[in-house]
């Protein structure tokens, strides 16, 4: 299920279950996401969207079935560590900042864990809040923020190490219409610009319509709308 | 941002659970200064006293303590006499009590005793020591706290001297010290011909080796021992160490607690906030060496807080008069570098659960629920 050459994401047959077995999440779910391609993943509340997410990230592992990405396997730690490090990024519901910091800081984590450079991560900031018109918060505590600049400052975070696949689980979704709207066009214009591949978890489907291909999510089961 | 700029950004958030994890190292690096430096100032003034212008020292083989040993005075008498010895001191040491002191350390000298040859007089002279009977001489810490003053009388124990002379003394002890005659200090003990120990002056250093040997081979009951050799092995030395880093290590049990207890409560109040630098790419170990930076910045600000209220409490201490002059405090560099191993090994160790826990939270576990 790509249009693209190169794959960031292959996924064979993947199954997810909770409460040893009871809950099925996910089941023989197969995707293949191109590099720079703009994924929708839609679908109601539970059908299983954030689990695929957290699965394609590496942040909780499936029951059967393989994952790739970006070449290597999200199920092993190491690899998994350097995943995180230099090709994924998140951008979640509730933006996810460390309060008490401000927003440079914020942006700054990914380069901290991935041992970049303070002269090429401060070049790398200032492009990034620039980009999102947020240059003249650059100080501010997050808390200080409303919630768009937040999600902004969460997806300059997501973009610091400038990753081949961003994922995106419901990221307008603690979000006014309005505001939402502008992210999500945020979001992939930036996607654009950085060249990007995401996957967007989303229930809205003026969001989805939006994307490069829209994949439907039910009942923990994948369809290609 | 640095590593280091995050850490100051988790303990500011949280200042008074810091503070306490840093007052609980405080109290410990506070606590173990005090005691050590007490104890070695003790155990330097009480090695000053015995040591006083000599090599070796001269007492009774397998004694518990000084004050039980007897040299006799036919065993002075034939180390004055060995060929290697320049001078010998006889010292016998005796406690008493007086009005208000339940502590009085007395010592029974002789009239050539380097102590009344270095003292700084304040009344009388060291010519008259030992020509009058029923006289003592005081140091000038002891005449202060028995209110005695020179040419006056001064109750000790169960006899009454005349005070023959007052003198000032850099050692606390011999300052807070009264000083009697050999042969009066005998008779006043019941120790009569002996002397707990024998300071030996020798006329070349270097032979050491044989004095020691003709001494142990002349006399199998008494052992001879350079200064330094003393010091090391001497058991109330030995005992008063131990004790002092035994309690000053069980105050760091409690420190390391409160690390340990500041550490957990701020790993459990940001389980979240770690799943998202997991998210963002933090390894297992860089969040763990994030909380274990924490507890490393605590015990620093503790140790800056406990040597600042450990150098006051010696100061208050050392100016106290119910001391009498007794303490010295003597803060050695070996103890300020151990007690700053100790500091810093306790706040890792209380460490070691919180970040074990903290590098372990599962991102989606901790993300599930928003």
């Amino acid at each position: 299920m790509s249009r693209r050459g190169e794959l960031v994401v292959k996924a064979r047959d993947v199954s997810k279950t909770y409460d040893q077995g009871r809950i099925r999440v996910l089941q023989d779910v197969t995707l293949d996401v191109g590099a720079g391609e703009v994924v929708a993943l839609w679908g109601a509340s539970g059908s299983g969207k954030s689990t695929l997410l957290h699965l394609i990230g590496g942040l909780d592992t499936p029951d059967r079935g393989t994952l790739s990405v970006c070449g290597l396997d999200p199920c092993d730690e190491a690899s998994r560590t350097v995943l995180r490090r230099r090709h994924l990024g998140f951008v979640f519901q509730l933006h996810n900042l460390i309060p008490d910091l401000t927003v440079e800081e914020n942006i700054r984590v990914p380069a901290l864990a991935a041992g970049r450079g303070v002269v090429e991560t401060a070049a790398r900031v200032r492009e990034l809040v620039g980009q999102v018109g947020l240059s003249h918060r650059i100080r501010h505590r997050v808390q200080d923020l409303s919630g768009g600049e937040r999600q902004r400052t969460a997806i300059c975070r997501a973009l610091m190490n400038a990753p081949r696949l961003l994922l995106a689980d419901e990221p307008t979704g603690s979000l006014d219409e309005q505001t939402g709207g502008a992210i999500f066009g945020l979001l992939k214009e930036l996607a654009a610009r950085e060249r990007v591949a995401v996957v967007l978890a989303t229930h809205e489907r003026r969001f989805a319509e939006a994307c490069d291909r829209i994949l439907r999510m039910r009942d923990g089961q994948l369809s290609e709308i | 941002m640095r590593f280091l700029s995050l850490i100051s950004t988790n303990l500011r958030r949280h200042r008074l659970r810091a503070l306490i994890g840093v007052a609980g190292i405080g109290f410990g690096v506070a606590a173990m200064l005090a005691i050590l430096a007490i104890v070695t100032g003790a155990i330097g003034m009480f090695e000053r006293i015995l040591s006083t212008d000599s090599h070796y020292l001269v007492f009774e083989r397998n004694v518990s303590d000084l004050f039980f040993s007897s040299v006799t005075t036919e065993q002075v008498r034939d180390i004055r006499a060995l060929l290697q010895v320049e001078a010998a001191h006889p010292l016998l040491f005796g406690i008493v009590s007086a009005a208000g002191n339940p502590v009085v350390t007395c010592f029974g000298i002789e009239a050539d005793d380097p102590r009344l040859v270095r003292g700084d007089w304040r009344a009388g002279t060291r010519e008259q020591f030992g020509k009058t009977p029923d006289e003592v001489y005081l140091g000038a810490r002891a005449a202060e706290f028995l209110h005695a003053e020179f040419g006056g009388t001064v109750e000790i124990g169960r006899g009454t001297f005349k005070v023959g002379g007052i003198f000032k003394n850099e050692n606390g002890f011999e300052d807070g010290g009264v000083f009697l005659p050999l042969p009066a200090a005998q008779a006043f003990f019941h120790r009569e011909g002996a002397a707990s120990v024998v300071a030996v002056k020798l006329r070349d250093r270097a032979q050491g080796a044989a004095f020691k040997t003709a001494v142990e081979a002349a006399h199998p009951g008494v052992i001879a021992l350079e200064n330094r050799e003393f010091s090391q092995s001497y058991n109330s030395f030995k005992i008063l160490n131990f004790t002092a880093w035994a309690v000053g290590i069980c105050a760091f049990g409690l420190g390391g607690l409160g690390v340990a207890n500041t550490m957990l409560l701020s790993v459990f109040g940001r389980i979240r906030e770690i799943a998202v630098l997991r998210v963002c790419g933090f390894s297992e170990r860089q969040v763990a060496a994030l909380i274990f930076g924490e507890a490393t910045v605590i015990a620093l600000g503790g140790l800056v807080v406990g040597f600042g209220l450990g150098l006051l409490l010696l100061a208050v201490v050392g100016h106290m008069p119910q001391f009498n002059g007794y303490v010295q405090a003597r803060v050695e560099p070996l103890v300020v570098v151990g007690i700053i191993v100790t500091a810093l090994i306790t706040a890792v160790a209380g460490a070691i659960y919180p970040a074990r826990f903290a590098a372990r939270i599962q991102p989606a576990e901790a993300l599930r629920y928003e």
